[in-house]
């Protein structure tokens, strides 16, 4: 038997050795394959995805070419379709959704890791992270039926009369108070990816020596010294890659934004402005699509989406990669 | 040099403050979400709910059939996916450490949990419900199976990893093959963690709305014919939220209620009894 392959005592998460050929019985060469094709199949899954996606927006870019990426126009009547609009919203969705939920993140994050006691770190923790169990839809119900009606009756006015008035990024905030719109769907999403942020950065923050931090403590640095000008360029990249972790949920959620966007086909420069993403588009039209070039234009907007998503995903990965190397 | 102490010790104390209004934030959103299930989703619960199908608009009923359908839903989901996802975990935790192959599956698998779940609708739209001309349950299954398996796979290989070497090796010293070895003593020893990451599966699959609009569909009537659109809770609570009329929408909080109760009380039930350690889905 495999005693000699077998690796001797070795780190906790260490090597284990690999079967040898001639050592293995019928058992072990059926067990193996199954083990292995399992494997493969989930590499299979995602050549799978982008296959199906290419087969199934081929006739939207044979009819459109690629035209379909310049087009802000999206008639099923004339069978116009461009990927415009969707892609505008889902990008202004998502970026709002980081530049509101990062510093939330952040600041739980710090009340986790530095500041709560250490009784308090699990429930508030464990609270946090139920954030991430709820269902996006019920984000959605929440978001259309409680936060629209408050956003509309405070938020929106207030911003309105404040950043409103002041010129060039008044643009951004001005218009009728819809309460559905860009910024409500930004804000909700803000709200969905923040547990995922904080629970990796809370991880990656752990990575730091102690002796860092309590050096820089011992020299009289404030806590938010610490974290600022020790902790953060110390786990720099890790952090960007949660970040882009966060983001990459928030260019794919469906159901909340489809709830609170307001799903109007069109590109305003007001954030105020119902609008629409990729994913809430395919959600709605899905399935009343007739015609090939019309669903097939809502496979292309699915492919644009895999490729945005995949790219961020790739990348928060490679960033956390480092991070992977140090707790595994 | 104090006018410096004092602008650094009130930064300090300016930016802890937001720290814990942020944490504060997030706890009150979550206990908002939860309020307002409770208090509208209350009004709606009855034993009507439990009993009667999914009615016409307009008239009272309940979800008796979604409720079943959204189980059957799962059940399959995770029937399917569980043994997919182990089996792949045990490869990468128990074979190979550092193939190619099993490096490639790592990284596409952690890029598959975050995937946005409405692609898996699609995809499986494409390969399940285009060559058979009809929506289905077993469609829907396939995609909620296809969201299950990369958490099924990330809980199981981090759970084998922990099982210490040494069992290993003295399985292998009285001459178990390696199969039996992997099933009767790494399995046995990583039992609980396996199970706490299905468990976690389930909970994530039992409120994915996006991937079910165009593989299941949705079904005003009963069904248990798994080749034929099947009622669910997720996409009822879509539609019925949706819709103008007061009936529905009660009934969409009430499952909505439901459903989230069920989520979380899974969630809290595998941390307070399994989850010693830290889980990520």
């Amino acid at each position: 038997m495999a005693v000699a392959e077998t690796a001797s005592a070795r780190p906790r998460l260490g090597r284990i050795a690999k079967p040898t050929v001639g050592s293995t019985t019928l058992g072990d060469k059926v067990f193996f394959g199954l083990t292995y094709s399992f494997a493969a199949f989930v590499l299979l899954i995602l050549a799978g995805i982008l296959l199906s996606l290419v087969i199934g927006s081929w006739p939207a870019f044979k009819e459109l070419g690629l035209g379909f990426f310049t087009s802000a126009s999206w008639n099923p009547v004339t069978e116009k379709f461009g990927a415009v609009a969707p892609v505008y919203g889902t990008l202004v969705t998502s970026l709002i959704a980081l530049l509101v939920g990062v510093p939330i993140s952040l600041g739980i994050v710090i009340v986790l890791t530095e500041l709560a006691p250490v009784w308090l770190r699990r429930p508030i923790g464990t609270a946090i992270e139920l954030l991430a169990a709820i269902p996006s839809i019920i984000y959605g119900m929440w978001g259309l039926f409680v936060f629209v009606p408050f956003y509309k009756a405070y938020i929106q006015p207030a911003l309105g009369s404040t950043l409103g008035k002041v010129p060039i990024v008044g643009a951004l905030f001005s218009g009728p108070p819809f309460g559905v719109g860009m910024l409500t769907a930004g804000l909700i999403l803000a709200i969905m990816i923040l547990p995922f942020i904080a629970a990796v950065m809370r991880d990656v923050f752990e990575t730091v020596p102690p002796l860092l931090r309590e050096s820089a403590y011992a020299l009289g640095a404030t806590t938010w010294e610490v974290v600022w000008h020790v902790i953060l360029p110390y786990t720099r990249t890790s952090v960007v890659g949660a970040v882009m972790l966060g983001l990459g949920r928030a260019l794919g959620e469906t159901m909340a934004v489809t709830f609170v966007i307001g799903n109007s086909n069109e590109i305003s420069a007001s954030l105020f402005m119902p609008a629409t993403t990729i994913s809430a588009t395919i959600a709605n039209e899905f399935t009343e699509a007739v015609g090939d070039v019309y669903s097939s234009s809502l496979i292309a907007l699915g492919l644009t989406l895999f490729l945005i998503t995949f790219v961020v995903l790739v990348l928060a990965k490679l960033m956390l990669r480092q991070l992977a190397g140090k707790v595994r | 040099m104090i006018s410096l102490y004092r602008r650094r010790r009130f930064f300090n104390y300016f930016n802890m403050t937001a720290s814990v209004l942020a944490t504060a934030l997030g706890i009150f959103v979550l206990a908002s979400i939860l309020w307002t299930l409770i208090s509208y989703g209350f009004r709606g619960l009855s034993l009507r709910m439990l009993t009667d199908m999914t009615p016409p608009p307009g008239s009272a009923g309940g979800v008796l059939n979604a409720i079943s359908g959204s189980v059957v839903l799962t059940a399959l989901g995770i029937a399917i996916g569980a043994p997919i996802g182990v089996l792949a975990g045990t490869y990468l935790a128990e074979y190979s450490e550092r193939g190619k192959i099993a490096e490639a599956t790592r990284f596409i698998n952690d890029i598959l949990l975050s995937a946005p779940s409405i692609l898996i609708g699609l995809f499986v739209y494409e390969i399940a419900v285009l060559p058979t001309h009809h929506f289905s349950a077993w469609a829907g299954a396939i995609a909620l199976a296809l969201i299950a398996i990369p958490v099924i796979v990330r809980t199981s290989e981090d759970m084998l990893r922990l099982v210490p070497n040494d069992l290993r090796e003295a399985a292998t010293a009285l001459g178990a093959p390696r199969w039996k070895m992997i099933v009767q003593v790494s399995y046995r020893a990583a039992r609980a963690g396996i199970l706490t990451g299905i468990l976690l599966a389930l909970a994530r699959i039992a409120g994915e709305t996006a991937p079910l609009l165009f593989t299941v569909l949705n079904n005003q009537f009963w069904s248990s014919n798994l080749d034929a659109p099947m009622a669910n809770l997720p996409v009822v609570i879509f539609q019925f939220a949706l819709s103008p009329y007061t009936d529905w929408q009660q009934l969409a909080w009430a499952s909505a209620l439901l459903i989230t109760a069920s989520i979380l009380g899974l969630n809290i039930f595998v941390r307070l009894t399994l989850g010693k350690r830290e889980k990520r889905s």
